[in-house]
């Protein structure tokens, strides 16, 4: 903490938020509020008098409420910058008449209420976010009586009444009577680990055994006689040295028993406490007596973390963290590029994860940082301007905010943070938007190519670059064969394939048209395949418009590791070729003659949530269920991702 | 408008056995060289090792190719060795077109005649694709030499001064008065159980 403050080339800036990111890789600008610490930071030597004289005293937020301060206080006393602050919101009033007895307390002079925030305007290159986590609030958990008993406390609550620098100085006592506690109950998984969304979260928040045998060892090695017993679902100690510290403590003779307890109570008004569990192991109803609990409380997704991800359009992990640019390969990327992600932002971490994934992130920045220009893959899309109608929805679909538009205006189309993805020239219905490399016109040719010859014989066979085009190569590598009649085109991301791509191919005699792309949680530029479920639905629309078969057309999500998923898909769409006749191609040829192309199928805010009927297109099952466009579609039956979203009969 | 000045390079790679095990790739070639606009054909046992990158180059020179379509393997694998590779005989690194007849044919097929056809199907429709390449040129833009960490926690200081000592200008940006995080507020931490600042 402390090589931060002295570092030549860093400059700190606490009590301060980030307002605003703007621009792309290379090229950042951040708006920075600093707000008033109305103590000079550079002047004030931390002695503390104005404090002394401060005559406001407030629950002292780093001793987790259990110790207090005063509305001038230093957060902690290693705290970098060494120096005061006034809460301005406790303070009795910045003018002296009111108070003022700090002012008068400083003999440096440093403090003074004429000072304002300060809005900074910075310009980085690369940018770590590095926003943590926050601790789970226990308080939901009735069963636990958390608040309403006074000796149930968390692990963080815990971690102050035994330190020496916390409310107790270090003289280990119970909250309710300062009474040193002889038996100590620990209750792990509190808020991690359970399907219900009442009781926590479903994920394991990582570092709550570790952080229970550390306490538990901590008080035997100090306080030998206090008797400590840990109730847990698993045990996991999975890192170096983990093992042999839980192997200390179950030796130092803190008892593990295998179980959650389902009730608390107060013993009368011992402020003691009376646990029930199942005993797991032992298969019997326990009950025990505590002087103290602990509650290990999981990990959540920082409060904090949110704007800085809408600010650099980052995507979230099911869990609510960071979701990374890759879960194994790029752990520290994000989908935005010169963003990384650094320490329990992207998962619960501990200190030597965040250290370890810290160091990764700096050093992917410093790469980029090293260099003096950066090279884009010219895979970006181009604005015709005599073309464009100067709508907008191009900007309305870019995941990755590269695309800016007003009213009005021809939008401005920043390469730099284009990825490529294609999302807006299939949304562009006036072709005004072209992609570099992955022309319109290259596709065209494809199509033709594929169908010159037998093209009754043709599946046409869209892949995007990331998954689905790796799960073919995957289902290669395990030589997982399949029947020879797809032919695929690849894009970067299946929101290229523009409605008019699938058109064209049914009017030049495709049987089958096939689209493949991420699953939802992989999609590699954040949720543009949502793009192409919104085109999937118009297009089934569109089909039975023009009278034609809609399950000719059909939708896979498959990644990159499932092989086998491919093969099966492709084995599914051969047979499903196999049942359209020649008569059927013919027909298409004229019935789409005229036809329009469809436009995608948007979902409004009031679908969210609703009854809806579903129609798999592969096995031809339909079912009633919820919409939500943020689900990935799966057949129960066949597990097909080509779900129809019916549109509802109008009640006539 | 496809270019009416077109002189496409079709190499196809047996990959040992892994590709001509499966596909009849002299038939493939003969086929390849029939294609409009297709200059030459070439079958190599292994167009990736360098014997096969020179025959590429060299056939650039002689016969003034301006597209490449490398009939091969996934271009997951060698694309990016392929580009260089034309690149390095003065072709634009975006005239490459790979035909992947190993992983998406050779190894998923298991009729002979079946695999020979698809592979034809897939080089007909990658020189196709080869027809409308442009040569591209990749953007560059300036960086500033300077980063942001958002957050003061044990990831926010360790980033902060792996990135300094590097030698670039760092802003950390903590919400708090001190930095710290949660780390600072923990007594002791495991697994020595010794203390957190």
């Amino acid at each position: 903490m402390m090589d931060v403050g002295r570092h030549p080339n860093i400059e700190l800036l606490t009590y301060s938020e980030v307002e605003d990111i703007r621009g792309y890789v290379g090229n950042f600008t951040a708006h920075i509020r600093r707000k008033a610490r109305y103590v000079d930071e550079d002047e004030c030597t931390g002695c503390g008098d104005c404090a002394k004289e401060c005559p406001v005293v407030v629950p002292d937020e780093f001793q987790m409420g259990l110790g207090s301060r005063k509305a001038i206080y230093i957060p902690f006393p290693q705290a970098v910058p060494s120096a005061y602050i006034v809460e301005d919101k406790e303070c009795l009033g910045q003018n002296p008449i009111a108070c003022g007895k700090c002012i008068e307390a400083c003999e440096k002079n440093c403090i003074s209420f004429d000072v304002q925030d300060e809005h900074l305007e910075i310009n980085v290159g690369a940018i770590v976010v590095a926003t943590g986590m926050d601790v789970y609030d226990p308080t939901a958990l009735d069963e636990y009586g958390y608040r309403r008993f006074p000796n149930v406390v968390t692990s963080m609550e815990f971690e102050r009444l035994v330190s020496t620098g916390g409310p107790l100085e270090g003289h280990l006592g119970r909250p309710g009577d300062l009474k040193q506690p002889r038996k100590i109950g620990f209750i792990q998984c509190v808020g991690s680990r359970t399907q219900n969304p009442e009781k926590g979260n479903p994920y394991c928040s990582n570092v709550c055994c570790m952080n229970t045998i550390k306490a538990a060892q901590y008080l035997k090695d100090n306080y030998p006689e206090i008797d400590i017993s840990v109730f847990y679902m698993d045990l996991r100690a999975f890192g170096k040295g983990f093992e042999e510290l839980l192997m200390r403590s179950k030796a130092s003779g803190v008892r593990f028993i295998r179980g959650l307890p389902g009730d608390i109570e107060e013993v009368d008004d011992t402020g003691d406490l009376r646990v029930t569990v199942e005993n797991t192991t032992a298969k019997r109803l326990e009950k025990h007596e505590f002087d103290m609990l602990v509650l290990a409380v999981g990990a959540t997704p920082a409060m904090g973390t949110e704007p800085v991800r809408r600010l650099v359009s980052l995507s979230k992990s099911p869990s609510g963290f960071l979701k990374e640019a890759h879960s194994k390969l790029k752990p520290v990327d994000t989908p935005t590029k010169g963003v990384y992600i650094a320490g329990a932002a992207e998962s619960p971490k501990d200190i030597r994860e965040s250290v370890t994934q810290a160091g990764a992130a700096s050093s992917k920045a410093s790469i980029l940082l090293n260099k003096s220009k950066f090279s884009i893959e010219a895979i970006t899309s181009v604005l015709d301007e005599d073309i464009c109608k100067k709508c907008g929805q191009c900007a309305s679909v870019c995941p990755f905010a590269a695309i800016t538009w007003e009213k009005k205006q021809l939008p401005k189309l920043i390469s730099a943070a284009c990825v490529g993805c294609g999302n807006c020239a299939a949304e562009c219905r006036y072709g005004a938007i072209k992609m570099r490399h992955f022309s319109d016109q290259a596709v065209y040719a494809q199509i033709d190519a594929m169908l010159e010859e037998n093209s009754a014989n043709k599946i046409v066979a869209f892949a995007c670059n990331w998954c689905s085009y790796a799960g073919a190569d995957t289902a290669g590598v395990g030589r997982m064969a399949y029947p020879p009649n797809a032919r695929i085109i690849r894009t970067m991301c299946s929101a290229r394939v523009n409605p008019e791509f699938i058109w064209y191919a049914f009017k030049k005699g495709a049987p089958v048209v096939l689209i493949s792309g991420c699953h939802y949680v992989d999609c590699h530029y954040i949720d543009a395949n949502r793009s192409t479920v919104r085109r999937m639905d118009g297009l089934w629309d569109g089909l039975e418009k023009a009278g034609l078969r809609t399950d000719r057309l059909l939708l896979e999500w498959c990644s990159a590791a499932e092989g086998g998923r491919w093969q099966t898909i492709m084995k599914e769409t051969e047979k499903k070729r196999q049942s359209v006749t020649s008569e059927e191609i013919d027909g298409t040829r004229t019935a789409l003659e005229d036809a329009k192309i469809p436009r995608p199928r948007n979902p409004k805010a009031s679908d969210e949530n609703q009854d809806a009927d579903f129609v798999c297109m592969r096995c031809g099952y339909s079912w009633k269920g919820n919409y939500r466009s943020n689900v990935e579609r799966i057949c129960p039956q066949c597990r097909s991702n080509s779900i129809r979203w019916l549109k509802k009969k109008k009640n006539k | 408008m496809i270019r009416d000045d077109l002189r496409i390079g079709v190499f196809v790679c047996d990959c040992g056995s892994n590709i001509a095990g499966m596909v009849d790739t002299e038939a493939l070639r003969e086929y390849a060289g029939t294609l409009p606009q297709v200059e030459l054909s070439i079958r190599n046992k292994y167009t990736c090792a360098d014997p096969g990158q020179q025959e590429i180059q060299k056939s650039i020179y002689e016969h003034n190719l301006n597209r490449v379509v490398v009939a091969s393997c996934s271009p997951a694998s060698y694309e990016p060795i392929f580009r260089q590779c034309i690149e390095g005989a003065g072709l634009n690194r975006y005239l490459l077109e790979m035909a992947n007849i190993r992983e998406h044919c050779s190894w998923v097929t298991d009729d002979k005649a079946d695999a020979t056809q698809k592979a034809k199907d897939i080089v007909n429709v990658a020189v196709a694709r080869a027809r409308w390449l442009y040569p591209q040129d990749e953007e560059k833009i300036p960086v500033t030499d300077a980063a942001l960490v958002v957050g003061g926690g044990i990831a926010g200081i360790q980033a902060a001064l792996d990135i300094a000592d590097s030698g670039h200008k760092v802003y950390l940006v903590e919400k708090k008065p001190s930095i710290g995080g949660i780390m600072a507020q923990l007594d002791k931490v495991y697994p020595d159980i010794e203390c957190s600042i």
